[in-house]
């Protein structure tokens, strides 16, 4: 069986069938055992993905379930939290990105993250919001202005800001502000990207143009993708992950192919929450 | 399938907290650097801070270059960035410890005797012995007139600040520059102001007059940082009181001051500690006097800055033992009110 893109496709379930997979396919990230806490808080318990390399997770579950906290363990950004702790490890390249070895620095910048909260450096025009993480992490670019329009047009920026450049970053409106956050993600180019509900603050045509963007750089890059949005879950994905917390602590219910997930899910809670009929 | 069979949690870790063991060697690099440093110093030619600089530099960077070898350039680089910032903050803390370490060192000589806190000098001169009379005059005196400059100042400055940030009213500029060049007076000018106003005025010093002098040089800081604190909350939070239908003196009074509570608390912090060692404004305004007197307006009160002055002009061992001891004491005491300062404004949550 093979999906859209061509991928050969397996079930990816467990680690034990996700390990099956990562024979055939190549992991873009896996994440193994993990668990989350806020304090004393348990957040997460046990998740095990893999996600296999240039291609689109999608993250779905009702508000509350630790997408966000999944998310950001993916790329070391749970350890800003004060009183935050974890469990499990995350694969990179076969290390663990929380081998004490490694410098989280160096991970951020090959795991990018757009937020749900459009977040421009409010003191730097648009242009320099671009390049901003090229500079901050003095990476080497061949032509600026360049990579500025690239990564704008990528994001679907470029026709509404290429004649104010210069303008500072707050000035945008707040959608336009999201793709100007996409273009500074895109920008260093990450491997693997990490999306939290990009599109909530987006207007339909951003969010397709959004969502042309995530498929035209699923071919290079892994993307991870948290959405509340269904049909667009089943429109971007090619794999899903559903997550459940009810009452306990949040934790993976069912994951696999898009197309099976939205047709023929194992799980009843899957198939209502997809369905709409709850969450 | 799913969610049958749990592993067994495991126990929450942080990877990402730095453990002694990992700081181990560059804490051995850094003892074993200065070490060798000494032994240099003490057996060539070289001398002094300097000459063991000259040593500790090459040896610590030389060290951190072995150490971070198999971790390639970048963690090399930042590894000497590390260490050579860690060096100057060290060199740089070196005057403050020295400082602290001489007035904690000359003062507790007569700080020890419980009569230097418990009694004053209304007896005794400032040349007895140290087992006699003592600066609770002083004391007292510092903690009455910091008090009433903090208590005319603190509201006043935040309101001013508040007026200037959030009310934004038609004279807020002329009022930050006023407030702006009140910051640039000298501290004498603001003790003679109050002398030909309060002083010539009630015809006596006092307490009062002494406090009135501090809360002129605390006014600015206060205003000043409260001002900088409330510029830092969000546009966001202002709206969201806004919308919520509180009118602004409402969203100003439980929204915007409770969000940089911290803050604020901080803006006065600094304002006593700019005010609490000030002799000059005293002068002219409470002058000194041997007793102790809890009246703000019953004559001259005496100070911590004031008598430390007095003492060391007299300039025998034991006025001189006095005055650090009086130093020591106005350090505790501004210490103390810090303490407690942060304690009642809470945690802050970052
Ligand atoms: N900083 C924090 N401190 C304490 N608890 C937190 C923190 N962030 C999240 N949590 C808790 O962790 C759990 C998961 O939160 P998370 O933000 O990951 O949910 P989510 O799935 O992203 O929800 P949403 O869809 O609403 O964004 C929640 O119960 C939440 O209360
Ligand atoms: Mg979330």
């Amino acid at each position: 069986m093979t999906d859209v893109k061509g991928h050969e496709v397996t079930k990816m379930v467990e680690t034990q069938e996700a390990v099956a997979v990562s024979s055939r396919q190549k992991a873009g990230l896996e994440a193994r055992g993990i668990h989350a806490w806020f304090d004393k808080h348990h957040a997460l318990e046990d998740v095990n993905l893999f996600f296999p390399e240039n291609t689109v997770t999608g993250l779905i579950g009702p508000s509350g379930c630790g997408k966000s906290t999944f998310l950001r363990i993916l790329n070391r950004m749970h350890e800003f939290i004060p009183k935050a702790a974890m469990a499990g490890e995350v694969l990179l390249h076969d290390g663990d990105i929380y081998d004490p070895s490694v410098n989280p620095a160096e991970i951020r910048l090959k795991i990018g993250m757009v937020f749900q909260k459009p977040n421009p450096f409010p003191a730097m025009t648009i242009a320099e919001n671009v390049v901003a993480g090229v500079k901050l992490a003095k990476l080497k670019v061949a032509s600026r202005d360049e990579v500025i329009e690239e990564c704008l047009t990528r994001a679907g920026l470029w026709k509404e800001v290429k004649d104010r450049l210069g303008a500072k970053g707050g000035s945008l409106s707040g959608g336009q502000q999201q793709r100007l956050c996409i273009a500074r993600a895109l920008a260093v180019n990450p491997e693997v990207l990490l999306m939290d509900e990009p599109c909530s603050a987006l207007d339909p045509g951003s969010t397709l143009r959004i969502e042309e963007t995530i498929g035209e750089l699923s071919k290079t890059m892994t993307i991870i993708i948290v959405t509340h949005n269904m049909q667009q879950a089943a429109r971007v994905s090619d794999y899903c992950a559903f997550f459940l917390a009810d009452g306990g602590p949040g934790h993976l219910v069912e994951s696999g192919l898009t197309s099976q997930m939205f047709t023929t899910p194992t799980d009843k809670r899957t198939e209502d929450y997809v369905q709409g009929r709850f969450g | 399938m799913s969610d049958t069979a749990l592993a067994p949690t495991p126990a929450p870790i942080r990877p990402w907290k730095v453990t002694p063991r990992m700081v181990a060697p560059q804490l051995g690099l850094a003892f074993g650097g200065a070490v060798a440093a000494m032994a240099v110093v003490l057996a060539t030619g070289l001398a002094g801070f300097d000459g063991w600089l000259v040593v500790f530099v090459p040896i610590s960077i030389i060290g951190t270059l072995l150490l971070s070898r198999s971790k390639g350039a970048v963690a090399s680089v930042d590894a000497i960035v590390g260490n050579g910032i860690v060096t100057v903050a060290g060199i740089s803390f070196y005057p403050i410890v020295s400082l602290l370490w001489t007035v904690i060192s000359q003062g507790l000589d007569a700080l020890l005797n419980w009569n230097f806190v418990s009694s004053d000098m209304r007896i005794s001169g400032p040349d007895d012995e140290l087992n006699m009379g003592g600066a609770l005059h002083a004391l007292v005196g510092t903690l009455m007139m910091v008090s009433i400059a903090a208590v005319i100042t603190l509201p006043l400055g935040v309101l001013t600040a508040v007026y200037v940030t959030e009310v934004r009213g038609k004279l807020r500029t002329l009022v930050r520059f006023i407030i702006q060049s009140m910051s640039g007076v000298p501290s004498i000018v603001a003790g003679l102001f109050i002398y030909s106003t309060v002083v010539m005025g009630m015809n006596k010093f006092s307490g009062l007059a002494g406090g009135l002098a501090l809360a002129i040089l605390m006014l600015p800081t206060v205003a000043r940082t409260a001002e900088e604190v409330l510029k830092l909350v969000p546009d966001d939070l202002r709206s969201a009181s806004y919308a919520l239908g509180a009118p602004q003196w409402r969203t100003t009074l439980f929204v915007v001051l409770p969000t940089v509570r911290s803050g604020i608390v901080t803006s006065g912090i600094l304002g006593v500690a700019r005010i609490a060692g000030e002799t000059a404004p005293l002068l002219l305004t409470a002058s000194y006097f041997t007793a102790t007197t809890f009246s703000p307006t019953e004559g001259p009160v005496a100070s911590l800055p004031m008598f430390t002055f007095g003492l060391l002009q007299s300039g025998t061992e034991y006025s001189f033992a006095r005055a650090w001891a009086c130093s020591l004491l106005l350090l505790l005491a501004v210490f103390v009110l810090f303490t407690i300062a942060r304690a009642l404004s809470g945690r802050d949550k970052r």
